[in-house]
């Protein structure tokens, strides 16, 4: 255990838990907090996963983040360029971990569009994207870089981007069952949908943060268990690693003012 | 048979109004001089089908956009794409929105002659309830709904790759070909702009003709334009102009708008636009980048 370490790098220790159990999927990390997660599983305690270099070739060994220098060789083990990768979401092979700007009670996300009306939004973001399909065909986690009621909104999302476990949009002849979001890890916790009913609950607090501050800043109910666990802090083997896939330091521009992991 | 052709020549065959599909994806290998043409033409009133970057940012900015069919608009590094937000907030441009595999399954419908394709993609989300034309069908099968995402049939698809023979035959070889069979194949014409032209002797080696997507057939003309897909990247000859998009997607928030990019950069011919960005050995150093 170490007590040096950053939240970043807590993040990616807690989302890494994400693919622990998931056997020989497709993990998909994106942006840098999800994508260090991935490897970092990849790397330790599910090298059964598979990863493609963000373009077009699958990897058996995850690539470090950005510039790697001329004399890099990749290790490459297929062509999986964006075409094949819908055949990989459809066989349900895959687990991805995205960063919505906005989800709800039920698990649905937008990436699409805030406010103002559908023809004409107030604030447009980048569109569905592939969040459709990979809700209704594979396990999804979210990382939320800044926990606040602006992301984890109190009503439906203004656009529903991806599925979630919402009765009143349940396709004909599926079960909420159907849906599987795994994670949420945010900059105060990790959460999941273990409640009643689907409901979102407090998982783990990481260090320093309370409950009472998850609840506050989350604009609906959220089961808390009478005892929640601190979130497992880096090892320094973890952080190790973590650097190694990390040379230039991406990871401490993710969150604002790359704060300590421990804020007690 | 020579289907080669100029840049003006191929905008000469489009026609306002029309449905039409542009390869590529975000900020890589998109045909951006065949774009470009466009925007020095009098056409209007496009559809677009795009796995979209500053193609359909300029198209949109510049009016020539009724109505989008896209998964998203992005050019990656810049998530979000500045011009084609500018029209969706003011409400300028008709938007089909769907899932980036629905729009893969409306090309293949297309090109396969299928009026639709099942898919549970697009189910319990906003792409079925803000797209009252998506159809929801019942499976002779099983007792589930299914979207039946209809076909993307386009009256033509604009694609930029880096090798091609003045027969149609176009060779991808980046590690990519996208989407840009299924435009091809989905497209009554499919125009094709190519970085080198070289002759049918060139695909005979079977590593060069193995990175060739679709038949000559679908090729309805070739314009040699290298360095066309700049500011997109075309891997392996050149890799996307950060700063240039940068000073396009800065654009957006001054005063002059996209006009102000377009008075300095897109001028009234390739030649000068290429003047305008530094130059083709410019274009042809840019590097590749590293995700």
């Amino acid at each position: 255990m170490s007590n040096d370490y950053t939240l970043a790098e807590l993040c990616i220790c807690a989302a890494a838990e994400a693919f622990r159990d998931d056997g020989e999927v497709l993990a998909t990390g994106i942006g840098v907090i999800p994508r260090l997660a991935a490897s970092l599983a990849m790397k330790t305690f599910n090298t059964d996963l598979m990863m493609t270099d963000s373009e077009a070739w699958m990897l058996s060994s995850p690539n470090p983040l950005g510039d790697r220098g001329a004399d890099f060789v990749q290790a490459n083990e297929s062509w999986m360029g964006f075409s094949r990768i819908f055949d990989n979401v459809w066989s349900s092979k895959r687990h991805a971990m995205l960063g919505p700007t906005q989800v709800d009670r039920f698990g649905q996300s937008n990436t699409s569009a805030l406010g103002g009306s559908y023809e004409a939004p107030k604030t447009m973001m980048l569109g569905a994207r592939g969040f459709p399909g990979n809700s209704i065909s594979h396990q999804n986690s979210f990382f939320v870089p800044a926990h606040s009621t602006r992301v984890f909104i109190e009503g439906e999302c203004d656009f529903v981007s991806s599925i979630g476990y919402n009765p009143q949009r349940l396709p004909k002849g599926r079960s909420l069952d159907d849906v599987d979001i795994r994670l949420i890890i945010t900059d105060l916790c990790v959460m999941d949908f273990g409640g009643a009913n689907h409901q979102v609950r407090l998982r783990s607090l990481h260090p320093g943060i309370s409950a009472e501050q998850v609840v506050e800043k989350t604009g609906f109910e959220i089961e808390v268990p009478a005892t929640v666990p601190g979130t497992t802090v880096p090892t320094a083997e973890q952080l190790a690693i973590i650097a190694e896939m990390d040379p230039h330091n991406q990871r401490a521009y993710q969150i604002k003012d790359n704060p300590a992991g421990d804020r007690s | 048979m020579d289907k080669q052709m100029t840049a003006a020549e191929v905008v000469g065959q489009l026609e306002d109004g029309m449905t039409i599909g542009i390869g590529g994806w975000g900020p890589r290998r998109k045909p951006m001089a065949l774009v470009r043409e466009i925007l020095r033409s009098e056409l209007q009133d496009l559809t677009l089908v795009s796995y979209g970057g500053a193609d359909v940012g300029m198209l949109c900015a510049a009016g020539k956009v009724k109505k989008l069919v896209f998964a998203f608009v992005s050019l990656d590094f810049i998530p979000l794409e500045a011009h084609f937000r500018q029209a969706r907030q003011r409400g300028a441009i008709e938007v089909m929105e769907i899932d980036e595999g629905m729009m893969l399954l409306g090309l293949r419908a297309a090109a396969w002659g299928l009026p639709y394709i099942p898919t549970e993609v697009g189910l319990g989300t906003d792409i079925v309830t803000r797209n009252p034309d998506l159809k929801l069908v019942d499976s002779p099968y099983d007792d589930k709904e299914w979207v039946a995402m209809p076909a993307l049939k386009l009256d033509a698809s604009l694609i930029h790759v880096d090798h091609a023979d003045k027969r149609g035959v176009c060779q991808i070889s980046g590690p990519d070909h996208y989407m840009d069979d299924m435009f091809a194949r989905a497209a009554a014409k499919t125009y094709v702009s190519c970085d080198e032209l070289v002759d049918s002797s060139y695909f005979h080696a079977p590593e060069q003709a193995r990175a060739v997507f679709w038949e000559r057939a679908a090729t309805t003309g070739v314009v040699h334009i290298p360095g066309g897909a700049h500011p997109s990247s075309c891997s392996p000859l050149y890799g996307f102009d950060v700063p240039h998009f940068k000073e396009y997607s800065a654009a957006a928030r001054d005063e002059a708008g996209f006009q102000g990019y377009a008075e300095k950069f897109l001028g009234a011919s390739e030649a000068d636009y290429q003047a305008a960005v530094g130059g083709l050995e410019a274009i042809q150093t840019l590097p590749l980048p590293s995700y």
